[in-house]
């Protein structure tokens, strides 16, 4: 499927997995606030659909696309949960603060 | 055809529908004061479906291949939905009395519940994926289950942040096993993993292991489970212990022998490796705990180790194995969160160690079916415990992972001074403050029942309840 650019599978299997990865290190680097977790994690999702679409258009199979849309849809129930318990937790701890998450320790 | 599909996905068309009722009938209907009702009614919901997946026969896939109904998938379900109805019936008393019957509960039960029916059942990648969501995204839920708790919501946070970062890490597996594969069919995959597969697909393979290690609480992906158990509400503890470990290791296994079945050498040493992680992490580091839930995180830890013993086999002896481990652990675990969900003093729940000092005199029946349950957990013949670690080792060593049943042996001698040491509290420590309030009926009847099968189960005329012979016919329908 390449183009006359020269854009092909690799280039979006290789932003795809930079957009991974830079989630990744989101969740386990941040050390600020929890909001930027649940971005990283959203990030994470999306880069997954960015690899999914390309390997749809690879192969031509439509597959892909739709478990992009099932993606897509879980994550924005994802989110929605997430921040109500962060909601919840924010009225008893007073601070969304990655290091203020530490009653118990494990 | 679709009528034919409806019929084979009707027990969770029926979860769906009931849960949907529930919901309307709690938030249009009187709310709260329907708590109990609603809890009493899902349990039998899940118990009628439980019974109808038990006399279910044959072998049926809808949704062209996308949702297997086969031998396996019933076992699992018989043993996630009993374990779902008994604790959903054993959390009524305690969310009454401390302040937390309120009608979301059973409904998100019954969700997670349905998720994780589809989730054993699953024949493509993106039906397991769905399934896992439902499942986890009602746990997240019903872990900050206790609102005004920091403990509880942060319990929460920790489960949503670590479960999205494994649902994540879960997906890209999929998508690389999806692009190198061609399908998301497991039986499609397994047709190129058995030509020999490619690097993207061992890499689609590593990512889809590690997000389910996450779910199961194996090691090194566990640092959720001890918090999320000590925090949670115990009644939600004790749903996590049970219920949801099994589906999730029965969706492994379907997983790798469905998806991956002729490439065993892939990933045996993956599993091999997270087996003896989790067993001797799960033993060594329970023994410095003193509170009763953060001992049973551990706890569940380590039993995974050993349930991945037999997942590491790569056989159906090792299939065989597994579920007949997981059905043993379940009802260990119901035993002994009956007892941990009546430990209270003053009205007020306790869940530290030392609180079980003096037991032995003060409820000589409770301690001795305590005492039981905890040498089962440990593995100590002949309690019924020990067969299933037995049945595991056998499959390893069958398998010719003789290494690894060692190792397993070797964990299960550390963990067992843990259980030892509890048991030793309850019989010869000093009595301290104690425990008072006295333990409700239903609560002493799966104690007892709990201890009693864990302590006869072992006779040839009872030969475990035949769970063996039902278990070997729900593997060999992994293979064929």
């Amino acid at each position: 499927m390449d183009s006359a650019a020269g854009i092909g599978l690799e280039h979006y299997l290789t932003v795809g997995a930079i957009l991974f990865v830079t989630g990744i290190f989101g969740i386990f680097l941040n050390r600020k606030n929890i909001i930027i977790i649940l971005m990283s994690i959203e990030l994470m999702l999306l880069a997954v659909n960015i690899n999914f679409v390309a390997f749809s258009a690879h192969l031509g199979d439509l597959a892909g696309q739709i478990f992009t849309l099932f993606v897509l849809t879980v994550a924005a129930a994802e989110a929605a949960i997430g921040l109500a318990i962060l909601v919840c937790f924010f009225r008893n701890r007073g601070s969304i603060a990655v290091e203020d998450v530490n009653m118990m320790k494990g | 055809m679709l009528s034919q599909d409806v019929t084979v996905i009707l027990p969770e068309i029926m979860l769906a529908i009931w849960a949907m009722i529930a919901l309307m009938a709690g938030a249009y209907g009187p709310g709260d004061k329907l708590a109990s009702a609603l809890t009493w009614a899902t349990a039998g919901v899940l118990a009628v479906l439980g019974l109808i997946s038990g006399f279910g026969v044959g072998e049926a896939t809808a949704f062209n291949g996308g949702f297997v109904s086969d031998g396996f998938s019933r076992f699992a379900k018989v043993v996630v939905l009993f374990g779902a109805a008994i604790m959903l019936i054993l959390s009524d008393g305690y969310m009454r009395r401390h302040d937390l019957a309120k009608f979301e509960y059973p409904v998100l039960i019954a969700l997670a519940t349905l998720g994780m029916m589809v989730m054993v059942s699953a024949g493509d990648l993106m039906v397991l994926y769905m399934g896992l969501e439902l499942q986890s995204l009602a746990l997240y839920v019903i872990a900050a289950f206790r609102r005004d708790s920091l403990r509880s919501t942060e319990a929460g946070l920790k489960y949503f942040v670590l479960g999205a970062l494994s649902s994540g890490l879960l997906l890209y597996g999929a998508s690389l096993v999806y692009g190198y594969s061609g399908s998301t069919k497991f039986s499609a995959i397994a047709e190129v993993a058995a030509d020999g597969g490619s690097l993207g697909m061992l890499f689609g393979l590593a990512f889809l292991c590690a997000g389910l290690a996450f779910k199961i609480s194996a090691a090194p992906f566990h640092m959720w489970t001890p918090d999320v158990y000590e925090g949670a509400p115990t009644p939600v503890t004790g749903f996590f212990a049970t219920a949801p470990k099994a589906a999730a290791a029965a969706l492994f296994a379907r997983v790798l022998y469905d998806g991956f079945g002729g490439a065993v050498a892939d990933w045996q040493q993956i599993l091999a490796f997270l087996a003896v992680a989790s067993m001797f992490l799960g033993s060594i580091a329970a023994i410095g705990q003193t509170n009763l839930k953060r001992l049973m995180a551990y706890s569940s830890i380590a039993h995974m180790g050993f349930a991945l013993v037999g997942l590491a086999a790569g056989t159906e002896e090792g299939a065989r194995s597994l579920l007949i481990y997981l059905a043993i652990y379940v009802s260990m675990n119901i035993g002994v969160f009956a007892f941990i969900l009546t430990m209270e003093r003053d009205g007020k729940p306790v869940t530290e160690i030392s609180d079980l000092a003096g037991l032995s005199k003060a409820r000589p029946g409770q301690a001795l079916a305590m005492a039981a349950l905890f040498f089962s957990l440990a593995g100590i013949p002949p309690l019924v415990g020990f067969f299933g670690k037995w049945f595991v080792f056998m499959a390893a060593v069958e398998a010719g992972l003789t290494p690894l049943a060692a190792a397993g042996a070797v964990a299960s001698v550390i963990g067992a001074f843990y259980y030892l040491r509890v048991i030793k509290i309850m019989y010869f420590d000093e009595a301290g403050q104690g425990l008072t309030g006295s333990m409700p009926l239903v609560h002493g009847l799966a104690l007892g029942v709990s201890a009693l099968i864990m302590g006869v189960g072992w006779l040839p005329v009872v030969n475990l309840f035949g769970v063996p012979v039902l278990a070997e016919a729900a593997a060999a329908s992994l293979f064929h």
